[in-house]
């Protein structure tokens, strides 16, 4: 997700330090497309840039450098080259390309920089320049924010199009035609008059010496034979199957195990320990690693029994090894009344009233967990080459240039000697953008050289050890002008307390000192016409470490902005709905989003005692969503959440059915949190454990669903992966009142 | 020694009889369809077919497998795909994919016993985990797998 921002701190400095003038800056947009010869090109293959090659058993290999979660962004990216190929689609395959600067990802950069989208002007123009330029330096590969198609978008295209044109020009050498005689056709080169003259697989051998040419013009929307199509997934048949590798499933040669035993307390460590008896068989050793201490062997369930019951060791406490979540709330309830604000900003112009009505919330969202379905891993080999060590990385991960990174710097071996593979990720929503595992995995692959190890945390070390989404406190306060008949609104104003993801992760992956600045996400402005808007963020310092968790800040902001906005609708007696459409008349594309999740959901019709309606909206990553929720509480106190209509305006759509199917996992994703989701601490540790104690939704409480995507004729590609979790909670706290009454202003929603 | 027939095989393991079925699965017979999840049972990613029966095979001794047959994804129809396979595919069922060889295990089960499952059926005994959401796509994809198993018969 968003991860950048304190990166860009640094690397905003080098910048000023004189790379601008060297132009490392890819100067046009095909210099993007990479040598032929660097997608790991085999026997019986042959490269039509970096990003695509043909093999001779006619298919289409497309690279893909971002990771495949689930999000399905191995199909989008195939299906962008695809279309200006021209290829069939059962010719497509991916493969994960190696690490270069032109598979980098620009728009996760220019999203991490610290402004909201509604911002513009010439400081927001410089640090976009900025970090596309310094995106291209460093070809940052990493996969979050919900940029991959945003980043992809044109690029892809136009390395389907020049794939093109090099098969037409080969194709046209080969059979002696001229190139304007052929055309290229469900993919295979034909005369334009008819008649197949080769297919891919035959132009192999004949491509080699071509130079790939400017980019003919892209396709007009129109024209599109495959994008906004639901193709099948790519992935899919693998894990049906189950043949997916996973970083799990990695199986090298002398393969060792380790489990790993965290310590307690946030930024504790293992001062020593001491093994009870004999190493059991299975278990050929324990050893500190950063963060706590790893038994390794052969079993890694032996492995992990054994740092269970069979060794003690002398913890190193962490900085607050007291702290409890308790004690932390009144902390943040100081700093609401008294903490000075990182961040302030006013939109409108404030009127100063003599007498006003107040209407005023306080609202909280727990720490929460990622608890990917896959439990946290890496596999890390260290080879001695020649007088060198060579690091080798197997990892479900978001950011292979950062896992290289670290790698490198643990194992004391340059860059060029380390490589990371990414494998499939069960899950990563944020969580596997961190570090910590590759630290652990190369430091035990370093105690047993030549060998690969992998690290695999327990369920409960995943829990206990996470980058969690802040807990967040928020105070609203709004002033209506009672002096006519009709109340009025003056003024909004949100008070907010939450920790910085993207400061914390600048500190911890590349060391920098904390700059106490609000993580972006958590302060982009309601699109609402409010008369005026006050926005004050305090940042508190914490031990407690926090992370990306998906959607980052929206997750629980859009909890707080749009609970409010419901009860500002029951202070002015007006309707939620009806409330939100007037605040939106300037914005036409929030306004249509709104209006067709509350038509679909068919808002106002009516539904049986116990049971309600409520709706949020949400614009993040570029998209908008609007949600309605449909609750039934029985007996006062059993929330269910029956159904969820969900409107989305993303731009452009590659994939509809993995639009949809993004959509859905996000609200799930969302309403696990609102309806169960809470980390509380204990004794400067997490008190939660397994799924038995910070439980997910499962099928018995996951409503049905419907997905309605809305054009506005926007040209600009949002993302897809995260915009669906925000507007889920707000949407079910809203309906609970709707339903019974009850204003519920903490997250997790409890009745009783 | 524990002796179980594994997918259509006979397998014979030297391991500790309190050993956890997924283990000596992922271990030592090098079977990794079924999955960790959790490793108390809460979760399903692990689950297989025991005797027929669906079993968290992270909460099972090995020692209760002797003498037993035992199926994971990767033996449930050898090299052709099960009817519900086919409908996982037909209906883009997964997303990640981790948890869906085991849910894919649960939903075989539930047709044997139940060949035609209502939705609040299918909720009750699937009660595993996907972290990434895709239940609405399961619901439909049983349904689906349903009407291809009363087809084939």
């Amino acid at each position: 997700m968003k991860k950048w921002t304190r990166r860009m701190a640094i690397i905003g400095g080098v910048a000023g330090g004189g790379l601008l003038g060297v132009g490392f800056w890819f100067a046009r947009e095909r210099d993007r497309l990479g040598d032929r010869k660097l997608f790991n090109v085999k026997p019986n293959e042959a490269g039509l840039s970096g990003w695509v090659k043909i093999t001779r058993d006619n298919g289409v290999v497309v690279a893909v450098p971002r990771a495949e979660m689930g999000q399905g962004v191995q199909t989008a990216l195939a299906m962008l080259v695809a279309e200006e190929m021209d290829a069939r689609w059962n010719q497509m395959r991916v493969e994960d390309p190696p690490e270069h600067g032109v598979y980098r990802n620009v728009d996760i950069l220019i999203d991490g920089l610290p402004f909201s989208p509604e911002e513009q002007g010439t400081v927001v123009d410089v640090a976009h320049w900025m970090a596309g330029k310094l995106g291209g330096v460093l070809g940052v590969s990493a996969t979050g924010g919900s940029t991959s198609v945003r980043d992809a978008w044109h690029p892809m295209r136009v390395a389907g199009a020049v794939a093109r044109d090099l098969l037409l020009r080969a194709a046209s050498r080969m059979a002696s035609v001229p190139v304007t005689d052929l055309v290229v056709v469900d993919g295979e080169v034909r005369r334009k008059a008819g008649g197949r003259v080769a297919t891919f697989g035959q132009l192999v051998d004949h491509v080699g010496d071509l130079s790939s040419m400017p980019a003919p013009p892209l396709k007009k929307p129109s024209e599109f034979k495959l994008i906004g199509k639901s193709l099948p997934r790519l992935d899919i048949p693998a894990k049906v199957l189950g043949a997916a590798t996973f970083g799990i499933d990695v199986r090298r040669p002398n393969l060792l195990y380790a489990a790993v035993l965290n310590a307690p307390t946030f930024g504790g460590s293992a001062a020593g320990f001491k093994v009870k008896g004999n190493l059991p068989k299975g278990v050929e050793t324990v050893i500190i690693v950063p963060g706590g201490i790893a038994a390794i062997g052969t079993s890694w369930w032996r492995a992990n029994k054994l740092l269970q019951e069979g060794v003690e060791v002398q913890w190193q406490p962490g900085p607050e090894p007291t702290l409890d979540s308790a004690t932390l709330w009144r902390r943040y309830e100081g700093l609401m009344q008294d903490g000075k604000p990182a961040l302030t900003r006013t939109l409108g112009e404030e009127k100063k009233l003599a007498t006003v009505r107040p209407v005023e919330a306080t609202y909280r969202a727990p720490y929460l967990a990622h608890t990917t379905m896959e439990p946290m891993n890496c596999t890390a080999q260290v080879t001695r080459q020649g007088d060198k060590n060579a690091v080798n990385v197997w990892m479900p991960n978001q950011s292979p240039t950062l896992m290289r990174l670290i790698a490198g710097k643990t194992a004391d071996v340059p860059q060029a000697q380390v490589t990371v593979r990414t494998t499939f990720l069960g899950g990563g929503f944020g969580r596997r953008a961190e570090v910590d595992l590759v630290r652990q995995a190369v430091t035990c692959a370093m105690a047993m050289p030549e060998r690969p190890v992998q690290v695999l945390w327990s369920r409960e070390q995943d829990i206990k050890h996470d980058y969690y989404r802040p807990m967040a406190l928020a105070r609203w306060r709004a002033e209506l002008d009672t002096s006519g008949g009709t109340p009025k609104l003056v003024s909004v104003a949100k008070r907010q307390v939450a920790q910085s993801p993207a400061d914390q992760f600048g500190a911890r992956v590349v060391g920098l000192p904390s700059q106490g600045k609000p993580e972006g996400n958590a302060v982009e402005n309601p699109p609402y016409a409010f008369p005026f808007y006050r926005l004050e963020a305090v940042v508190p310092d914490g031990s407690v470490p926090v992370g990306f968790w998906r959607s980052v800040g929206h997750s629980h902001s859009a909890f707080f902005d749009e609970s409010f906005v419901d009860e500002l609708a029951g202070a002015l007696k007006k309707d939620p709905f009806e409330f939100r459409r007037e605040l939106l008349a300037k914005n036409p594309r929030h306004l249509k989003v709104l209006e067709t999740a509350a038509k679909e959901a068919g808002w106002g019709t009516p539904l049986p005692a116990g049971s309600g309606r409520g709706i949020a909206l949400r614009a993040s990553f570029g998209s908008i969503v609007a949600q309605v929720a449909e609750v039934t509480v029985a007996d006062g106190k059993t929330l269910h959440v029956k159904r969820v209509t969900c409107a989305i305006d993303c731009g452009p759509v590659v994939n509809p059915a993995i639009v949809r199917a993004q959509m859905e996992s996000g609200i799930i994703y969302g309403l696990s949190a609102a309806l169960y989701g809470e980390i509380t601490l204990a004794n400067g540790a997490v008190e939660q454990s397994n799924f038995t104690d910070y439980d997910a939704v499962r099928l018995a409480d996951a409503p049905a669903m419907t997905v309605h995507l809305v054009d506005t004729g926007s040209s600009a590609i949002g993302g897809v992966g995260e915009p669906g979790t925000p507007p889920i909670a707000p949407a079910v706290a809203n309906a609970v009142f709707a339903a019974t009454g009850k204003r519920l202003r903490s997250l997790p929603l409890r009745l009783a | 020694m524990i002796s179980f027939t594994i997918n259509g095989q006979p397998a014979r393991v030297d391991v500790e009889a309190e050993k956890p079925l997924l283990w000596v699965l992922r271990e030592d017979l090098n079977i990794t369809g079924p999955k960790f999840g959790c490793g108390v049972a809460s979760c399903g990613a692990c689950t297989v077919h025991v005797d027929g029966v669906a079993m968290r095979s992270c909460s099972m001794a090995a020692s209760d497998v002797e003498g037993k047959t035992v199926t994971t994804i990767e033996g449930l129809a050898l090299g052709q795909l099960h009817a519900v396979q086919k409908a996982w595919i037909e209906e883009q069922v997964p997303q990640c994919g981790y948890c869906q060889p085991g849910f894919i295990m649960s939903a075989v089960a539930l047709l044997k016993a139940n060949p035609k499952p209502t939705d609040k059926d299918i909720d009750e005994v699937l009660s595993n985990i996907c972290r990434c959401g895709t239940y609405s796509a399961i619901r439909r994809a049983v349904h689906r797998a349903a009407a291809l198993l009363a087809g084939a018969s």
